[in-house]
């Protein structure tokens, strides 16, 4: 299910009418399919087309493993992980229709736009810090989301706001990580953290 | 050729026939259906896009006057002075590059059983489907004195553009120590907490340029949307329930209603009594955008639709979404005229198509900025109900920001207001 259409074209009876008569009307996509479209156009408008966001601190949540986009939903239903209004959004959905969301954004490529509000000056320390604590979990350079999310190209502000909850303890850590944030606190202070976010938000 | 042709023909009527056997019959026409769209802004461009989106063969048209379309979002910060208007500017053009046909033109009337839209410059255009969203227009007449020649000394700056940077003008003109009168609409009007963000911004700005003045708000309701957030952002920042208050704000039980207002003179009349203000903003009282009302698509100043389509209860094959329709529960918001233009969009274009229409899931969110890194929000999520016709909120979800969340949590707010805001934008007009 994470190759849905993309729409009404690109069907077998789309091109078959194509093929027989020139016929530009294309296939209708099935309508549970563009139930999932308009449910999909409410994150949107926040999240960014596609899931793609340009701002600097509302995350893209396009190209996700479907139990990370399910996980973090229920984080923020339970409460578990602090929001803006995603606690008060994701309540508004059930479990099919949030899997169909993970569906629906994790086919969706997720786009390393330009941020320009990156201090590249961080970036050179950021990368050696990222490799010694961070690379063995989030993989090939943060672009690997699976049980970690996305930190490859995601939002810089995003981020720091992630760290400060988990540094807070308004997020659960799990042990590895909880080690991890402690060495780099006690290595390099909060600073630390913020070099390392500056070179994943670099990542293009 | 001849026979290669024929044949070709016969296996077209062949597919047609088939096709019809399986449920489709619509599906044999001799091109994609076409959609006329009546307006540019969040609504209509939203609906543009997406049914360029869902049916990248559909024909799509915009109808819209402006070649930029100025967002009424963020616009109080430019009012506020920490904006530049410019950042609000959209370029009509841009939608071209998603195949739409753009026509810088007014759309004056519609005419739904010849399924043609006509324009000020004279064009008729055909459509299958009509799609209307022309935002909000004003009631000047609920105001005596009041007018669109009145709003060049009292502005609205309720639809951004000059209006907003008039109104800043004014602001910047004006000595300390002035009175600043805003007075705010009855329900339903467009950005429920739109007015309650402006005041805000305004005493921002008065308080460390103006310090001396005051900011009169004579409002025609007994309470607003994000009162109870508001009126704390007042109380940290602007000593709001203090004898030094910034901000005295008078609601209808009080006579706050506005009745009248004369120019010449500055002087706005409500209900408890005339005010002279030095800068007098007028948030009129509002109503469903006059094509609307043209095209006879309006009751009781709003256009009432079927919620899961959009489309209009009064005129068939015309669909009317954002400020305009009737959504009751939804409120009048970008985000929420995002959310209704991709329902509608997708509703066009199955019946169009002669296909059973989605069922909407929708959303509302919407931050408002309260003062200096201070921002908070209200959200909905809406399940529609087709034997009622209404938008439901999920129960269980939607609500405000949390009261007394303290300065982190509202700095984060704020920051996620700007991001919403650039990626709205990019969503409708991208």
């Amino acid at each position: 299910m994470t190759t849905r259409a993309r729409g009404w074209g690109g069907t077998t009876l789309s091109a078959a009418l194509l093929l027989a008569g020139g016929l530009a009307l294309a296939a209708p996509a099935q309508a549970a399919e563009m139930d999932v479209e308009v449910m999909a156009g409410a994150c949107t408008f926040c999240h960014g087309t596609d899931g793609n966001g340009v701002g600097a601190a509302i995350p893209s949540i396009s190209g996700l493993p479907v139990e990370q986009f399910e996980y973090m939903m229920t984080s923020y239903q339970e409460d578990a992980n602090p929001s803006t209004v995603m606690g008060r959004i994701a309540r508004g959905y059930t479990d099919d229709q949030i899997t169909a969301l993970a569906e629906y954004f994790g086919s969706k490529p997720f786009e390393r736009l330009p941020q320009p509000w990156i201090n590249v000056a961080m970036i050179p320390e950021g990368k050696e810090l990222a490799a010694e604590y961070c690379e063995s979990c989030h993989e090939n350079e943060g672009r690997e989301g699976e049980g970690v999310g996305i930190l490859a190209g995601q939002k810089l502000y995003y981020m720091e706001f992630s760290v400060d909850d988990f540094l807070n303890e308004h997020r659960e850590m799990e042990r590895r990580q909880a080690r991890k944030f402690r060495d780099l606190m006690d290595a390099q202070g909060r600073e630390g953290f913020t070099k390392i976010l500056n070179y994943y938000a670099s990542v293009n | 050729m001849q026979s290669t042709r024929r044949g070709f023909l016969r296996a077209t009527a062949a597919t047609a026939t088939l096709l019809g056997t399986v449920g489709l019959p619509h599906i044999a026409r001799a091109a994609a259906p076409s959609f006329v769209v009546i307006g540019g802004g969040p609504g209509g461009a939203t609906t543009a896009k997406y049914i360029r989106r869902f049916a990248p063969d559909a024909r799509v048209t915009v109808i819209e006057p402006n070649a930029t379309y100025t967002t009424c979002f963020m616009s109080n910060e430019v009012i506020g002075g920490d904006r530049d208007i410019s950042t609000l500017q959209v370029p009509m053009s841009a939608m071209r590059a998603h195949g739409i046909t753009l026509v810088q033109d007014k759309a004056t009337g519609i005419d739904a059983d010849a399924k043609t839209v006509t324009t000020q410059g004279g064009e008729t255009i055909a459509f299958d489907r009509c799609i209307v969203a022309p935002g909000v227009d004003f009631r000047y007449d609920a105001i005596e004195g009041y007018s669109a020649e009145a709003a060049e000394v009292m502005p609205h700056a309720w639809k951004a553009g000059p209006q907003t940077t008039l109104l800043r003008a004014q602001l910047e003109a004006m000595e300390d120590g002035g009175t600043v009168i805003v007075s705010a609409p009855p329900n339903p009007f467009r950005c429920p907490p739109g007015p309650y963000e402006r005041i805000s911004l305004i005493a921002n700005y008065l308080k460390q340029h103006k310090p001396k003045s005051k900011i009169l708000v004579l409002d025609a309701k007994d309470k607003f949307s994000k009162q109870g957030l508001f009126e704390q952002a007042w109380e940290t920042f602007y000593g709001y329930g203090t004898e030094n208050s910034m901000i005295e704000w008078v609601p209808k039980a009080d006579g706050g209603t506005v009745t009248g207002v004369n120019p010449a003179t500055m002087e706005v009349t409500a209900v408890a009594g005339t005010f002279k203000g030095d800068v007098v903003n007028i948030i009129p009282p509002q109503t469903a955008g006059a094509i609307a009302h043209a095209a006879g698509l309006v009751e009781d100043g709003w256009c009432p639709v079927n919620k899961g389509t959009f489309e209009s209860l009064v005129v068939e094959g015309v669909h009317v979404l954002g400020d305009s329709s009737v959504a009751a529960s939804m409120p009048k918001s970008g985000s929420s005229a995002n959310s209704q233009g991709k329902a509608a969009a997708a509703g066009a274009l199955a019946l169009a198509m002669g296909q059973e229409p989605p069922v909407p899931h929708l959303a509302n969110a919407c931050y408002s900025i309260g003062g200096p890194d201070h921002g908070f929000s209200v959200a909905a999520v809406y399940a529609y109900d087709d034997f009622e016709n209404a938008l439901k909120p999920v129960e269980g979800s939607g609500g405000v920001s949390p009261m007394d969340a303290g300065p982190e949590s509202r700095r984060r707010e704020m920051f996620y207001a700007h991001s919403w805001f650039e990626n709205i934008k990019a969503d409708i007009w991208g």
